[in-house]
């Protein structure tokens, strides 16, 4: 329970950073969540990130199971509400000027100016969850596999997830 | 109307809060892998709720805001049609299917997450998940890959992070301004 104020303040946080989408903050909540408040292992947090991965919804329902490792129900919804109320309201202020702005310079300047960075995190999230899945070898040559299947064919991500659990299952790997 | 931007769908049209709430509970529970391409489905397509152009146009905002992309759809959205109520509806239909479901599996994984053969399952779930994320990154990262000077502000956020692991609010302090600077100077 005494971890309330801090899953609340870490997502609260998160959600105001997360420009991009929420793939974006991945980076930071694997720091956090593993190195700064040691709340689990980096093998840990990669579990639950595939395990939200693997269920329906918005892909940031991570934070959901962080927050129930964490302090069970209480914290995951502290984690789920504080990652989304920031940014839900701020869509809510800006939503209705936004379209009077569509056209604006600035706009697309700053638009133009985020992406590459937004893609540096993206990359960067994908780089430490890799290094925390890959545990030899063998599991690295399946992430591999993956990506480069994700990357080249329109094979859905479900099939090619549960194929990943199949194989890992197997004791193949 | 399925007019410009909505402005015009203001009238008795509308979708009520309830449809607002039914519609994206739709998108909650079917959204497997990224839940974007099931919104513009039911809003567009299914529903009409929006044209093609306004939907581009609203998403274009919601993925300029921080905070996760269809979370932030779903409150512009009900905001638009039903001021804050419309909001909570689209809201909380978007997020409860989803949230009991990741509960319940969580609770499995918990239960049984310490035998060895659903260790092994999940080690290997886990490392599919990263090839996930890894093509997701290649795939948002392949526009820019002509650009020379997005490219290398996309490797020096990457690693800011990963090889000089900046904390992600400093490392974003200096970033996001650095990057829209060479964005509009490029652009000049």
């Amino acid at each position: 329970m005494s971890q309330l104020p801090a899953l609340a303040g870490l997502y609260a946080q998160l959600s105001l950073v997360a420009v991009g989408g929420g793939n974006t903050v991945l980076p930071e909540m694997q720091r956090q969540v593993v190195n700064v408040h040691g709340w689990m292992t980096g093998q840990e947090f990669a579990a639950l990130y595939a395990l939200a991965q693997a269920a329906p919804g918005p892909n940031m329902l991570v934070s959901a199971l962080v927050g129930w490792q964490v302090a069970g129900l209480p914290g995951a919804l502290i984690a789920t509400g504080s990652f989304c109320a920031p940014s839900s309201l701020l869509s809510y202020v800006v939503s209705g000027a936004w379209y009077r702005f569509r056209d604006a310079r600035w706009r697309r300047v700053v638009q133009a100016g985020l992406t590459p960075v937004t893609v540096g995190l993206v990359m960067a999230g994908a780089t430490l969850l890799t290094e925390a899945t890959s545990v030899d070898w063998r599991f690295a040559a399946l992430t591999a596999a993956v990506t480069l299947v994700l990357t080249l064919t329109r094979l859905s991500p479900l099939v090619v997830l549960a194929g990943g659990a199949a194989l890992g299952a197997s004791g193949l790997l | 109307m399925l007019d410009r931007a909505g402005v015009d769908r203001l009238g008795a049209d509308r979708p009520t809060t309830g449809a607002l709430f039914a519609g994206f509970f739709s998108i909650g529970i079917c959204g497997f892998g990224g839940v974007l391409p099931w919104a513009r489905r039911m809003i567009v397509e299914q529903r009409g709720w929006l044209s093609a152009a306004e939907f581009t146009d609203l998403l274009a905002l919601c993925q300029f805001l921080p905070g996760p992309n269809v979370i932030n759809l779903s409150v512009a959205l009900g905001s638009r049609f039903r001021g804050a109520r419309g909001a909570l509806a689209a809201f909380f239909g978007l997020m409860s299917a989803p949230m009991v479901i990741i509960l319940l599996l969580g609770m499995i994984y918990e239960q049984y997450g310490g035998l060895p053969g659903v260790r092994h399952m999940f080690a290997g779930l886990a490392a599919a998940a990263s090839g996930l994320v890894l093509s997701t990154a290649l795939k948002i990262a392949a526009p820019l890959r002509h650009k020379a000077l997005d490219v290398l502000m996309a490797v020096g956020s990457w690693a800011a992070i990963v090889l000089l692991h900046v904390p992600l609010i400093p490392a974003m302090l200096v970033l996001a301004p650095l990057g829209i600077l060479l964005a509009a100077r490029g652009r000049r």
